[in-house]
């Protein structure tokens, strides 16, 4: 069933992806002759993601082609094995938009597109703009969107809507999982590396609102201005002012605020003092990593390997998580009517397990899952947040991130 | 699991030591023909840890195949089924020498399984591949393959032989298979993550444990509907810590065991009323249970603190805990 699903809808994923772009199309979101009806028991998801352009010849850690793509896959693969039991069955439907970032547009067609088509479940990995217009775009329109990629806090305060729930942590989350460990360790002085990108600000931002939150002190703050040289080849002569720039600071952790992954790995081992690096490179906070295997995370990992032919990444299991959001509030509701499991994700019975030792659930207030971050650095888990000590009235998980009484969230009707 | 939990547990262990070997002395001394053998598979550790109930002593360790797990006897005792989930088979090993003799075809990632009445087929769940596999042990040969959900692990049968039953961890359900056709006949949702499958010794019910939902739910088997969850409440330990796993109950239908895995607890409860009545504390993260053939002692897998407990059953009290290898997973004991 699932195989021969996934083989009629492969080339049907390939064309939407094409007349997404085309602003006739979706301007007529019920002409696609192609598209079947979709059957009523078949509980379509939609995926909208932009592949990563080819890597160069060598790339020891390239972006796969299907990064998320496979943990969809997966999932739904996960969903149809018990709908077996529940009478259900679950395609997906994936959008790959074009890769030259032409703006917000494509997306919003090949949502408009998708919606059209009857699909009510979406799972967007694009940044935080383009979600926001697919968002808007679909509004009233009784479709479910889960945002995979995008981690800005202001999509859970003041930019929040109604219909995103957030399966990746915030930056709050991601930070104040690292701060909370390094309470537990007793690292207090921070010395925090700013590169120049606009979410690396964002990043920096979450991690001083992280440092207040857990009285932990930023000795320093300075911004990375030697361009990507993690980037740099090996024979790059060292760039002294880049190693210089640490001097003379009293701090007992650098923490490196760099999303795009230009230069945050160049720092460790060429601090002046010795001094450890965490934040978005070194000791990370993430949704998932290949040394968890605990709480059953060994079969996911295994499974995945087998289907996909490569380790499961962060975005793979952001994308399991929402799809399998969907099959679970279906087997718990004993239904996949949207109508039904749209109000279900944010109601405190929704419950999904996730490989994390815990259910998660999303928050009602701004429709963020809440779950354990692990805090991993390249070769050994090291710990998961929160850590032991952090408690909280409702679930130690709401130590991390936005709690109620903070949100500016006000889901507008 | 807090670091004031663990000196208790060892406090507690400790001052019970000396104890014990009281209270075994008395045991040998007024039953002294019963000694039996418990197994412990170590998933880390790539072995079976042999322990002679007579003296509580590793008296063994056995190589087996890669990340064993699900772990049970013969019959008569003589043989030991070991499921070595990374080898994809299970390793049958001669309880008289410690060794290997043959490995049986199991399918993908056996996790655990279940002797048959007979004791001619093992009743194995495949956790990679969505399936049980039905072996005849002698002929080595698979005789059905079942389809069930995502992850299958817990296996019960029911005292008469007739139901099979497979929960499967990520579709959180009961499978109920007719051991004559191999079919599923039923599915009953649980909570989350449901670990383990134990029934009754008059097949009128059906405990299930969900390691992430935190509860027991009790199946009317002839209904196949949820008459009851058991829910657990520990102070001083997270509610997210609180992990059924392995499930034990005593033939009269009294009592049951149930290990808490990171709450580092077994609950006791009234079997009739579902009431907890106590919470025992014993090493970390415990996962599996098994009784003595005469229900005296119960021995519990600590898979963080590498050891195993051993619990009084009538007493309902901890009396020793012993070091075994690398994450203790499964354990059984011999039937002589």
């Amino acid at each position: 069933m699932l195989s021969s699903a996934r083989l009629l809808f492969a080339p049907l994923a390939l064309s939407l992806g094409l007349c997404g772009l085309a602003p006739a199309s979706a301007q007529e979101p019920a002409t696609p002759p192609a598209a079947p009806g979709i059957a009523p028991s078949e509980t379509h998801i939609g995926l909208i993601y932009r592949p990563e352009p080819a890597p160069s010849s060598y790339d020891a850690e390239a972006v796969p082609e299907d990064e998320g793509v496979a943990g969809a896959r997966m999932a739904v693969k996960d969903n149809n094995n018990t709908g077996r039991f529940t009478k259900q069955t679950y395609v997906l439907d994936e959008v790959a938009l074009a890769g030259d970032k032409a703006g917000d547009k494509d997306g919003v067609a090949a949502a408009r597109d998708l919606a059209g088509r009857g699909i009510r479940y979406l799972v967007v990995a694009l940044p935080a703009a383009e979600l926001l217009a697919i968002a808007d775009a679909l509004k009233g329109q009784g479709v479910t969107i889960f945002n995979i990629a995008a981690p800005d806090d202001r999509l859970r305060g003041a930019d929040c809507r109604r219909n995103v729930f957030h399966v990746l942590p915030s930056r709050a989350m991601q930070t104040d999982a690292l701060a909370q460990f390094f309470t537990l360790m007793r690292w207090r002085k921070m010395f925090l590396i700013v590169g120049p990108g606009e979410n690396d600000r964002l990043y920096a931002d979450a991690f001083k609102n992280a440092a207040r939150k857990f009285a932990l002190k930023i000795n320093a703050e300075k911004p990375w201005t030697f361009g990507p040289l993690a980037k740099a080849r090996g024979d790059t002569p060292t760039r002294s002012e880049a190693m210089v720039f640490t001097r003379g600071l009293d701090y007992d952790i650098a923490v490196v605020a760099d999303e795009a992954g230009d230069w945050g790995d160049y720092v460790p081992f060429r601090t002046v003092d010795p001094r450890p690096v965490a934040g978005t490179q070194g000791l990370i906070a993430t949704t998932w990593h290949p040394m968890l295997e605990t709480w059953g995370a060994a079969q996911a990992q295994n499974r995945f390997r087998r289907q996909a032919g490569r380790l499961m990444r962060p975005l793979d299991y952001q994308a399991w998580a929402a799809v399998r959001s969907v099959g679970e509030a279906a087997t718990q509701k004993k239904t996949a009517d949207p109508a039904v499991l749209a109000p279900y994700f944010a109601d405190p019975g929704f419950s999904l397990p996730a490989y994390k030792g815990v259910s998660l659930s999303y928050r009602p207030w701004d429709h963020q899952l809440r779950q354990p971050i692990i805090v991993v650095q390249p070769k050994a888990m090291v710990s998961v947040a929160p850590e032991q000590g952090f408690t909280h009235q409702r679930t130690p998980l709401d130590t991390l991130g936005i709690d109620l009484p903070e949100t500016t969230c006000k889901f507008p009707d | 699991m807090s670091r004031g939990d663990r000196a208790h547990v060892s406090g507690s262990v400790l001052g019970l030591a000396l104890l014990a070997g009281t209270v075994l002395a008395g045991f040998s001394l007024a039953c002294p023909a019963q000694a039996y053998t418990v197994y412990v598979t170590n998933e880390k550790g790539n072995s079976v840890s042999v322990i002679d109930t007579e003296t509580m002593a590793v008296t063994g360790t056995w190589k087996v195949g890669r990340r064993p797990r699900g772990v049970t006897t013969s019959r008569d005792g003589k043989e030991l089924f070991v499921c070595a989930s990374d080898d994809d088979r299970i390793d049958v090993l001669d309880t008289s020498t410690g060794k290997v003799v043959r490995s049986l075809r199991s399918g993908p990632d056996p996790e655990q399984f279940i002797l048959g009445p007979q004791g001619n087929l093992l009743y194995v769940a495949n956790e990679d591949d969505s399936q049980v596999t039905v072996i005849d042990i002698e002929k080595n040969k698979v005789m059905a393959e079942v389809p069930v959900g995502v992850e299958p692990e817990g296996m019960g049968l029911s005292p008469d032989g007739k139901i099979l039953v497979n929960t499967s961890e990520t579709t959180n359900m009961a499978h109920f298979i007719d051991t004559t056709t191999f079919a599923v006949i039923d599915n009953v949702l649980v909570d989350a993550r449901p670990r383990f499958a134990e029934f009754t010794a008059d097949g009128k019910y059906l405990w299930v444990s969900a390691e992430v939902g935190g509860t027991i739910s009790v199946i009317d088997v002839a209904a196949r509907r949820v008459i009851k969850k058991i829910t657990f409440k520990i102070p001083s330990v997270n509610d997210e810590a609180i992990q059924p796993v392995g499930i034990r109950i005593t033939k009269d239908g009294s009592k049951a065991f149930v290990a808490l895995g990171p709450a580092n607890r077994i609950a006791v409860i009234d079997a009739k009323s579902y009431a907890v009545e106590k919470y025992l504390p014993v090493g970390q993260r415990v996962w599996q249970l098994a009784f003595t053939p005469d229900q005296k002692l119960l021995f519990s897998t600590n898979g963080s603190s590498n050891d195993i407990s051993v619990v009084d059953v009538a007493a309902e009290k901890v009396v020793k805990s012993i070091p075994v290898g690398l994450l203790p997973w499964g354990v059984t004991v011999s039937p002589n």
